[in-house]
Parts: C-alpha cells; structure tokens; sequence
C-alpha cells in the first residue's frame, strides 16, 4: 500500500495565496473526491501536487510514501507514482498521441515495454474508452474536442497505472454518455494498487465513480469530511447552504 | 504507427570521419583559365563545353560578391582544391568499388538503403562519382541515371539542350564559379510518360579538407513522366574551410511531376552557397525538399519558374542552426503563366546563438492571371543568443492575383513542457520530442531511413540542451 500525505499546504499564485492549510491523505485502494465551489482552490491543489511551476508552495509538505515530493522536479514526481488528468491539457503538434503515450510508458520502465504487449494493452484501452484508433495517430491532443481530451486523459492513466490520479474536473464539458465513458476507465483501475483524488463541482460523476471519502473545500482549505453521502446533501442543500451550517465567513466566488 | 527507437547516438560527430585515399590526379590550390582547361581536358570534354567553362570563368571573376546574406568574407578562395580526381574510372558495380571508400560508405548506410528502398543508386566521392548502379529496368523504361561527366561524353545533345538554360552562368558568382570549374553531380532523364516507381537516391561527401565541391545536377523529367530524387549529404569534420557550391537545374515538361529531396548535413566548417532552380510548364509539379543541419554557412533559395499555365511549385524546408552556423535559406517561387499556384512552409529551429533567417522572393509577372501563393514560416528560437528574421519579398504585377503570408517565431511552451513532464518524462526528452513535433511536417514526407537519419542528427544537435 501506498501513501501520499498532504500537511498543511499553503499555496500562492502570482503572490497571492489561494491554499491556506490543507490537510488530507490518501492510500492506494481509496478513492477520495473533493468538492467544493468555483475559485476555492481545488485545482490549485492538483497543480501543486503535481508541481507546476506557476504554483508556489509556501509552507506545508507533500509526501509519497514518506519521500518528499517538494524536492522533486515534476517528471520525477510522475516517475514516483503520480497521474494528473488535467483540465486543459496542452495541445503538442507532430507528436502522434500513441508514440507520446509509449514514450511516456517506457519512461518509467528500465527496458522499454515490447511493442506488441503495448499495442495490445492500448487497444483493450481505447476499446474501454470507446476512442477509435484514428486517436493513436491523431496528433497529442491537437483538434481534439473537450470530450475527446478528457478520455485521452484518461487513456494515459490506463496506459501509465500510476499509484496515485488526480482527476481535475474530468466531467466539465461532458455529455452523459462521455461521462459513463471515462467512470468505466476510472473503476476499471480500481484496485488495492490505485488510489484517486476526484475533483468536481457537480456530485453527478460521483454515481458513476462512487467515492469512499468526500471531502468538501472551500475558502482554501477542507471545511467537512464525509462518505457519499456528503455529496448527496450538497447537491441538495448546494455549497451556500453548507457555509451557513458550518458558520464560516467564506464568500462565494459566484455569489453576487 | 511507432518511430524505431534512436537512443543508439554516440556523442562525437557521427560523420566526423575521414579516410586516407590519395586523389589520383589533383589541380592543387587556387584557380586560373589553365586550371580550368586542365580540368576540361582531363575529363576529354567536347569543346563546346570547355568554351562554356571558360566563359564563366571569365564571368565568375567578373562578378561581385552577394550583396546580401551572412558574411562570407572569410572564405579563402587560393587554398581551394578546384578538382580532384579520386579514382579514374566510375564503378558499375559494388564490387568495383575501392574497399577503404566502400567502408565510408556502409558507414553512411549507403547499401542498406539501396537494398530496402531504392531504385538505383550514384554516390558521389569528393569531385566524381565512383561508384554507380543503375537496375536494369531503368535502361529498359529509357530511364537515364548517371554522373553529369558521363552525360556529357555519351548524351552530347541532350545534355547541350538543356546545360546552363536554367541557371546560365551569369546568375550569380556561385553559380559562375560551378559552370567554370563543375565536376561530378548526377543527370536524370525520365522520358515522356514514365513514371519512376521508388525515388532515386545520390549520396554527397566531402572528404578532403579544402577540397570543393561543384556538382552540376541536371534533370530533366519529360511530358507526364515522374521522378522522385533524393539526395542526402554529410561531411567530416576538418578543420580548414569548405567551399559546396552546387548548381541544380530541374526541368519539368508539361503534366510532369518531380519531387527532389535534399537532407545536408556539412560539417560546420563548410560554406554552402547553392542555387538549385526548376522550371515548370503546363500543369508540371515541382516540389523542392530541403533540410539543412550542417555548414557554417549555407545560403539556398530554391526556385521554381512557373513557366506553364496550372502549374505548381512547392517548397518545403526546415533549417537546424546551431552553434556558428549561419543559415540563410528560403525560396523563390516566380509566377509567369496564369493560374499558377505556389506554397513555401519554412520551419527553423536556431540554439546555442546560430542564426536561422529566411529570405525569401514571390513574383507574380503580368501573365499570372488567377494565380496564388502561400507562405508559411515558423522558427522556434531555443535560447537568448539565437536569432531568427524573416525577410520575404513580394513583387506583384498583376491585379488578379492573391496571396497568404504567415510568419511566427515560438519558443518551447513552458505549458507543453510541464504537460509532458507531469506524464514522466524528462524536460531534456520532452524539448526533444516538441522539437521533433515541431519538424514532423517535414520529416514525414522523408522516404523512412531518412526520417530516422534526421531525427537522429537533431537528437544528437538537441543532445544537452537542457540544464
């Protein structure tokens, strides 16, 4: 089993601090899902795990399996057992998506994975995800629609079996049957082996990837903790209703 | 579907290698009018092209320097080998060829790629070509493939017909320096309606230090046939100067299409000052390829006269300009018959302060009546000491005409780096694989060896990059 610890993590963007204290850990064979509003910090928290450079952490400690990942540059942390399904993955022109991938692949393997195995592992891939192999030899995301990116997120991590994914709002922009889709991917790697950290607004996804923990964020840090049926009540009683419960003086990005 | 795997690069200069063959006859250094009748007497030349020689040689004194371009005023025109004679009868067969060139050449794949790939083959050493093969069907298809010395003694005509039409001696100091002294270079004649099934290849190398190198290459591809040559070329290191002053002339008759392929590798001591022209008529292609990774200095705008109503013309480039190397390319495309259409895409990568220009020449003439031309260039610069201009020149005399021009200049998208990152792999290959990307245009319209030959040489140029 693995672990991936996160201690009192403060973030800052362009010098303002977005993470203000975030506390949460994760084992393989756990799937945990944070929720909370827009502008809360829920995606400032996957690209400082991840370790994009625009993200600044200033105090706290991000630890796998007590290795220190702040000390580690972001394809290190990825060598390590990290996966982020990003929101708005960058487009790489004249780089076909199957080379990437096996590139990608190999990088964590001491001898490069035999064509034949990847090919077949790939196929059985892009079948689960119902992705056509035109996607193989479609340049790394290049004219891909919003859904057409979210499954090759998703491909990738099939593809990668990392330890640890972090899913950043895997279902904005999909329709309910490319939601289905990407669920099936997602419990397919649902093993003692993978653990996830599923961020969304919306709980909708959570029928489909039903998580062990819901964690709920808001004002930059995690305000209640829960199972699923956390994100039921918050659906019902929407993110307002969960501040005013909760007593906190946190305004709301979308509240006029 | 998956790229063969490149990461069995040695670090040292993989053509950097030399051989120790003694030329069997040589002009020594410098150049005067005798030189040049040596030369032509030493190759038993009819007279009409020993006049033309010495008539350029006449011209080549006469003419200055490029006003334009890199600087070229460190080139030592006395310590030049005008020609050198390696060996005096060309080889038909392998067999034929001398075992210590046969060993340069299987280290530059020159077999292998004649077997798997292509129709014939004429490899080019130092100033004449030694070593040829031509398949038998070829002879049978009236195909004719051989060194431009052997034209000249055996197709007199044909050759005179079209010698020197394209790119007359006149056009420029280069190309006046090539017409006097030229030697080696390879002539193809596909005739009327013919259609070459594999693309014919010819191997270059420079091999000794001052010796230069004037290939004369002439083709000419009849009504409906087609051709699809590729040349590639690469160069030991020395280290006293280089001079490559090719002259290409290609051209295609009506319904023709060619397709030449050029990859050029020089060491980074050699001058390349080449001017490679075509000339196409009614509804002909000519489509120039072209990648330059080597030289100190290269200046290479290939041109294509279109000459014939619906003809079309194609260049398609990429520059890799690295440490002192100086990278002045770009193309010519001339309108002059109505509804021509033309496209330039140039792609330059420059690091390590090498300097990646494109300069560049679109003419639409007073008969180019509903024609069109499209440029495209895209540099990325790897580093502050790197620079990149884009200089086109347009000149339109016809109103019904129309024109797209793009240019950008790009550096390593700090997005497209953390996004390769974050999948494990490391900035160094991650660079790679965008730089890779960022010339796939290119290299995917390579016959394969030659695709994996490139991607391999901007590995190695890439190698070290990063951090």
């Amino acid at each position: 089993m693995a672990v991936l610890e996160i201690k009192d993590l403060h973030v800052a963007v362009a010098g303002k601090e977005i993470l203000q204290g975030v506390n949460l850990t994760l084992r393989t064979g756990e799937i945990h899902a944070i929720m909370g509003p827009n502008g809360t910090g829920k995606s400032t928290l996957s690209e400082a795990i991840m370790g994009n450079p625009k993200y600044e952490v200033t105090q706290g400690e991000i630890l796998l399996d007590g290795q220190d990942l702040l000390q580690m540059a972001v394809d290190e942390r990825a060598r390590a057992g990290l996966f982020l399904a990003m929101q708005y993955p960058a487009e790489i022109p004249g780089v076909t998506n199957v080379n990437f991938i096996r590139d990608a692949v190999n990088a964590r393997r001491e001898k490069p994975m035999p064509i034949r195995e990847f090919l077949q592992e790939f196929d059985q891939a892009l079948a689960t995800l119902d992705m056509t192999e035109k996607m193989a030899d479609r340049y790394l995301n290049q004219g891909f629609s919003g859904g057409e990116k979210k499954r090759n997120e998703i491909l990738q991590m099939m593809m990668i079996k990392p330890k640890f994914a972090i899913l950043d709002e895997i279902d904005s922009g999909l329709d309910i049957d490319a939601l289905k889709v990407v669920a099936r991917g997602v419990n397919q790697m649902r093993t003692p082996a993978f653990g996830a950290l599923i961020i969304t607004h919306y709980q909708r996804l959570l029928n489909y990837i039903v998580p062990d923990y819901v964690h709920v964020m808001m004002g930059g840090r995690i305000v209640q903790h829960g199972g699923p049926e956390l994100a039921q009540k918050l659906e019902a009683e929407g993110y307002a209703g969960l501040r005013d419960e909760l007593g906190l003086d946190i305004k709301l990005v979308d509240e006029n | 579907m998956i790229e063969p795997d490149i990461k069995d690069i040695g670090k040292e200069y993989k053509y950097g290698f030399k051989d120790n063959i003694e030329p069997i006859l040589t002009t020594g250094e410098g150049l005067t009018a005798d030189i040049v009748r040596q030369i032509s007497a030493a190759k038993n030349e009819p007279e009409w092209m020993l006049d033309f020689r010495l008539r350029a040689y006449e011209i080549y004194r006469k003419l200055p320097m490029p006003s334009f371009g890199p600087d070229l005023s460190k080139l030592d025109y006395e310590h030049i080998n005008y020609f050198r004679r390696s060996t005096d009868k060309v080889a038909r067969s392998w067999d034929d060829v001398p075992q210590e060139m046969k060993e340069t050449f299987e280290r530059l794949g020159v077999p292998q790629a004649e077997r798997k790939y292509l129709a014939g083959s004429s490899a080019q050493y130092e100033s004449e070509v030694v070593y040829h093969n031509m398949k038998k069907e070829f002879d049978k298809l009236g195909i004719i493939f051989m060194d431009t010395d052997s034209a000249v003694q055996q197709y007199p005509e044909l050759v005179r017909k079209y010698f020197g039409k394209l790119i007359p001696p006149a056009d420029n100091k280069f190309a006046a320096l090539n017409s006097a002294v030229w030697s080696g270079g390879t002539f193809i004649y596909v005739p009327k309606g013919v259609r070459v099934p594999m693309p014919i290849q010819s191997y270059f190398r420079i091999n000794a230090g001052n010796s230069g190198q004037f290939e004369r290459t002439l083709i000419i591809v009849d009504e409906g046939a087609s051709l699809n040559y590729v040349e590639g070329c690469t160069a030991p290191n020395y280290s006293a100067d280089s001079l490559h002053a090719a002259v290409v002339e290609v051209n295609v008759l009506p319904n023709a299409y060619c397709r030449y392929t050029t990859i050029q590798n020089w060491s980074n001591n050699v001058y390349s000052l080449e001017t490679k022209r075509a000339r196409a008529l009614e509804n002909a292609t000519m489509e120039w390829v072209d990648g330059n990774l080597g030289s100190k200095v290269t200046m290479k705008y290939p041109s294509v006269y279109l000459d014939g109503q619906g003809a079309k013309g194609t260049m398609l480039s990429i520059a890799f300009a690295g440490k002192n190397i100086d990278s002045d390319t770009g193309a010519r495309m001339i309108h002059n018959a109505p509804k021509t259409t033309s496209s330039i895409i140039s792609k330059s990568l420059c690091k390590d302060g090498g300097i990646a220009d494109y300069r560049g020449y679109v003419r639409f003439g007073r008969k180019s009546d509903g024609s069109f031309a499209h440029v495209e260039c895209d540099t990325i610069i790897m580093d502050e000491q790197s620079s990149s201009d884009t200089i086109p020149y347009n000149e339109v005399l016809n109103g019904n005409v129309s024109m797209e021009h793009e240019a950008k200049v790009s550096k390593i998208s700090e997005e497209q780096l953390y996004y390769l990152q974050s999948r494990g792999i490391s900035e160094q290959k991650a660079t790679e694989m965008i730089v890779m990307g960022f010339v796939e245009p290119f290299t995917k319209e390579l016959p394969m060896e030659y695709a994996v030959e490139l991607n391999r040489l901007i590995e190695y140029q890439m190698d070290g990059s990063v951090g």
